[in-house]
């Protein structure tokens, strides 16, 4: 199997794509608990399919995934990823009480949802703004359980299929309490060829 | 002493008694595991999707069309004999439910489906099934006994 990691320009490119729209994702996190939220710097990386549970925690950690699919000029898979501690604190901001047990309330449910829906949509429509590229993001659907039981269907996606995939991650984090939250964008196979393209950057055939 | 083996995903593997066969966290994929008890000899393939059909890939172990024939014949290599090989399933979940999803979120039923015809085809008897839902599970197979472990995140595990 080959697997050729983009140039050097090209990753560059990327990360600050992965930047710009984790910024926003952030800012609209932090908006939301009226609290400072921090962020790494992204990475690109091209990920084989049973490493990418290992970036949150091991295949069978359990986590809180808001996923988006996103159609249109640019295909992929947008995951936001938080541990299931973090998940509830989270919505402690947003509702009265929060039940501090696994599973949950169809209320936190919706809570955490439409945190994973402002957020996404943060990220995805300054991506929109900087690539002119028009997004269709589905609705979001949240789930509960094994990381790689839920990240999977990110490498299902696409023309192609590798043994691994592109992915811009960023990680970000939520003072006092140390809350991580993850944020995966996986252009679908050959896509990142378009997300370059629309900012200019040459692609090698 | 025990060897646990750890299959990945799209990937299979043989193991002789008393080893274990191990997959982490299927979601919409299948765990696909084969035993020939009289020989100890057990195999575990964790395929991701139906068919090869319309797929460049050279991985057989990723379908389900393409991994039990695969399967069978690493089997076949250690000893195994078709006619006395069984076989239990696990996984093909549906995880995220949404109306604006598009079809490959559906992936898991479809993939339960073609692994049933598979085997079917292939005269192997499915004698235990544990598919679909929203859940994910991790499994192993034991070479000794031919148990096939399901652990999942909220409840206990168990064997069938």
């Amino acid at each position: 199997m080959t697997r050729i990691l983009l140039p050097k320009a090209a990753q560059d490119v990327l990360r600050e794509i992965g930047n710009i729209g984790s910024a926003h994702a952030a800012t609209a996190l932090s908006t939301i608990l009226d609290h400072r939220v921090d962020m790494n710097v992204p990475l690109v990386e091209l990920v084989e399919f049973d490493h990418v549970a290992d970036l949150v925690g091991g295949p069978e950690e359990v986590v809180a995934c808001v996923f988006l699919r996103v159609e249109g000029e640019l295909s992929g898979n947008l995951f936001l990823i938080l541990s299931i501690s973090a998940a509830k604190r989270l919505i402690a901001n947003l509702l009265p009480a929060v039940h501090e047990d696994v599973p949950f309330t169809a209320m936190e449910e919706s809570a955490l949802s439409e945190i994973g829906n402002i957020m996404a949509g943060s990220y995805l429509s300054s991506l929109a703004t900087l690539t002119r590229l028009k997004l269709f993001p589905s609705v979001p659907s949240i789930a509960f359980d094994m990381a790689q039981s839920l990240l999977t269907i990110g490498f299902l996606t696409g023309a192609a299929s590798r043994g691994y995939a592109m992915i811009i991650h960023t990680e970000l984090a939520s003072s006092p309490k140390d809350d991580h939250a993850h944020i995966f964008f996986l252009p679908d196979p050959g896509e990142e060829n378009v997300l370059l393209k629309a900012l200019g950057v040459e692609v090698e055939p | 002493m025990t060897v646990i083996v750890k299959v990945g995903m799209a990937d299979a593997a043989v193991a002789h008694a008393p080893n274990v066969l191990r997959t982490l966290g299927l979601g919409s994929c299948i765990g696909i595991a084969l035993y020939d008890p009289d020989v100890k000899v057990a195999g575990l393939s964790h395929i991701m999707l139906p068919s090869s059909e319309g797929h460049h890939d050279e991985n057989p172990a990723k379908y389900a069309n393409t991994g039990v024939p695969h399967l069978l014949e690493m089997m076949e290599r250690e000893g195994a004999k078709r006619s006395r090989i069984k076989a239990k399933i696990a996984g093909g979940a549906q995880m995220f439910h949404s109306a604006s999803l598009p079809e490959i979120a559906r992936v898991g039923p479809r993939n339960v489906e073609a692994v049933r015809a598979i085997l079917q085809s292939v005269s192997i008897e499915i004698i235990a099934q544990e598919v679909g839902g929203s859940i994910g599970r991790t499994v192993e197979l034991d070479a000794e006994t031919g148990l096939y472990h399901i652990k999942t995140a909220m409840a206990s595990p168990y064997a069938v």
